[in-house]
């Protein structure tokens, strides 16, 4: 019951009292809001729970909330007046813990967190824990580390986010889009941290990826941050996360796509990803988004046709000429090996500059395949000694074993 | 690129294949992280403006070929810039030009 309520209660209590305290004030609304869970396990545990839990929270963080601000004399003297005269002259404590307040709030302060101030490491660290609600093992966990690293890197990127004096607002209209590209990355960061994780925990893993498409579907009921590269995203998450019970075996291994049983994608995540994908289709501005999400569609069409290749293979043309990366630059090379034939693909497969990248071997093995297999075999090996995971070297010695 | 107005030459079908070449062709370039941008420039509308101020519709009927778009690469060398232009599909046609040139720095030592 508790470690539930803390998953979805504590983010909402956090962003609530900080926003109201000012974010230089972050550490103390993360204590009440832990202490508030603490009363609660101490409670609870002798009086039964209450009947509704979570209205019990509140009450008890808006006490605490309403005891420290009285109590600190400082903050009186110091912030106080401006609070008041910030609130047109009201005089007496509120803390407002009301949905509308709590859902601005945690918006605020994904704002607030996602800012380009602190690296994209510390922003998913901290984003997993102000805005999700993780506990610092669960952080260590996901990205293979200890807590007192994730303890330091919180830490510091708090500091700078207090020493930079970062508001806790949804940025001015003519800027949405800038600190929106931030936050969207961060977002998409968390969700690929849970989709390609090298962490074996499949629940943290699953719990990444969820918790990136609940992040993402706030901005989307938002309707100033309700803008079509937002549902692109989401749209690509639903795509992606349809395959989430297909690509990983009972024994922890990794399916490669064409051997998923597509009886175990979800229909509902593939109907809810077309969805969002026709709601990003306004607007005049083709994002990446828009591109990854319609070739993550194209995806979930398992059988092959040439319009379909010919359909990834032009959204990768596009999306390369706007963002370059190697695994999309691999991807187009795959898309006109189906539509244009292997010959051509292994041209331009051999003008890719990826020498130290394990699946450029992978890819130009596949392209040799029944075409040159003594090459194919030389490739694979040469994937086979670059690879670094288990499940990746696993992966390659299947395709040798075929050959 | 140098080359007619394809609108007058062939038919809607066959613009589309070059529509895929060229977008194929600028597909690989990107995908060797060599793009830097390009667009294609539209005959319709064209117009040429002459020192005496003369306006005429297009260069057409004087010259065959005109500039149908560029394209900006990420080249280490002209003859790195050139291997790329040996891919673009416009030169299909007989007598259709790539003309490859740097572009000046703006810093005054271009």
């Amino acid at each position: 019951m508790i470690p539930n309520l803390f998953r979805t209660e504590y983010r909402k209590i956090v962003s609530v009292l900080c926003k109201r305290f000012g974010f230089g004030q972050i550490e103390i609304a993360e204590d009440i809001a832990s202490d508030t869970f603490l009363v609660a396990a101490q409670t609870w545990s002798m009086q039964g729970i209450p009947q509704n839990p979570i209205a019990w929270l509140y009450n008890v963080a808006k006490n605490k909330a309403k005891n420290y601000l009285q109590r600190d004399k400082t903050f009186e003297k110091k912030i106080a007046p401006e609070l008041k005269t910030n609130e047109r002259g009201e005089t007496e404590i509120e803390i407002d813990l009301s949905p509308q307040n709590i859902n601005d709030s945690q918006l605020q302060m994904m704002f607030t967190i996602c800012h380009p101030a602190i690296s994209p490491e510390a922003q998913i660290g901290l984003s997993l824990r102000i805005l999700c609600g993780f506990g610092i093992t669960e952080i260590a966990d996901a990205f293979l580390t200890n807590k007192e690293t994730i303890n330091k890197r919180l830490f510091r990127a708090k500091e700078k986010l207090r020493d930079e004096k970062i508001s806790i607002e949804i940025p001015a209209p003519s800027e949405i889009d800038k600190r929106l590209e931030t936050v969207l990355t961060t977002i998409y960061l968390l969700f690929n941290e849970g989709y390609y994780s090298v962490s074996q925990n499949q629940t943290i893993r699953k719990d990444l990826c969820f918790e990136a498409m609940r992040l993402c579907y706030m901005l989307v009921e938002n309707k100033y941050t309700n803008k079509p590269q937002v549902n692109a995203l989401l749209s690509l998450m639903c795509f992606h996360a349809s395959r989430f019970d297909a690509r990983i075996n009972k024994n922890g291994e990794t399916v490669l796509y064409e051997d998923q049983d597509t009886n175990l994608w979800n229909s509902d995540l593939v109907s809810k990803g077309g969805y969002f994908l026709n709601c990003a289709a306004s607007g005049d501005k083709l994002s990446k988004y828009h591109l990854e999400a319609a070739i993550a569609y194209w995806n979930t069409q398992k059988t092959d046709t040439q319009e379909k290749w010919e359909a990834v293979l032009q959204l990768h043309n596009r999306l390369l000429q706007i963002e370059y990366s190697p695994i999309a630059a691999l991807n187009r090379t795959y898309a006109l090996s189906k539509a244009n034939g292997k010959r051509e693909a292994i041209k331009e497969a051999e003008k890719l500059n990826l020498a130290d990248n394990h699946f450029y071997f992978t890819l130009l093995g596949e392209l040799y395949t029944n075409i040159d297999n003594y090459k194919a075999k030389q490739h694979f090996q040469r994937a086979l000694s670059l690879a670094k995971t288990e499940a990746d070297k696993q992966t390659i010695q299947k395709k040798i074993d075929k050959l | 690129m140098r080359h007619e107005d394809g609108t007058k030459i062939a038919s809607p079908e066959q613009i589309q294949v070059w529509m895929k070449q060229t977008m194929d062709w600028i597909g690989g370039i990107a995908a060797q992280n060599k793009f830097s941008s390009g667009t294609g420039l539209l005959f319709d509308d064209a117009r040429v403006v002459r020192s005496t101020k003369v306006v005429t519709n297009g260069p057409f009927g004087e010259i065959k070929e005109t500039i149908g778009g560029f394209i900006v690469v990420k080249a280490d060398s002209v003859e790195e810039a050139v291997e790329f232009a040996k891919g673009c599909p416009v030169l299909q046609g007989e007598g259709n030009t790539m003309e490859v040139r740097r572009i000046a720095k703006n810093d005054g030592t271009h």
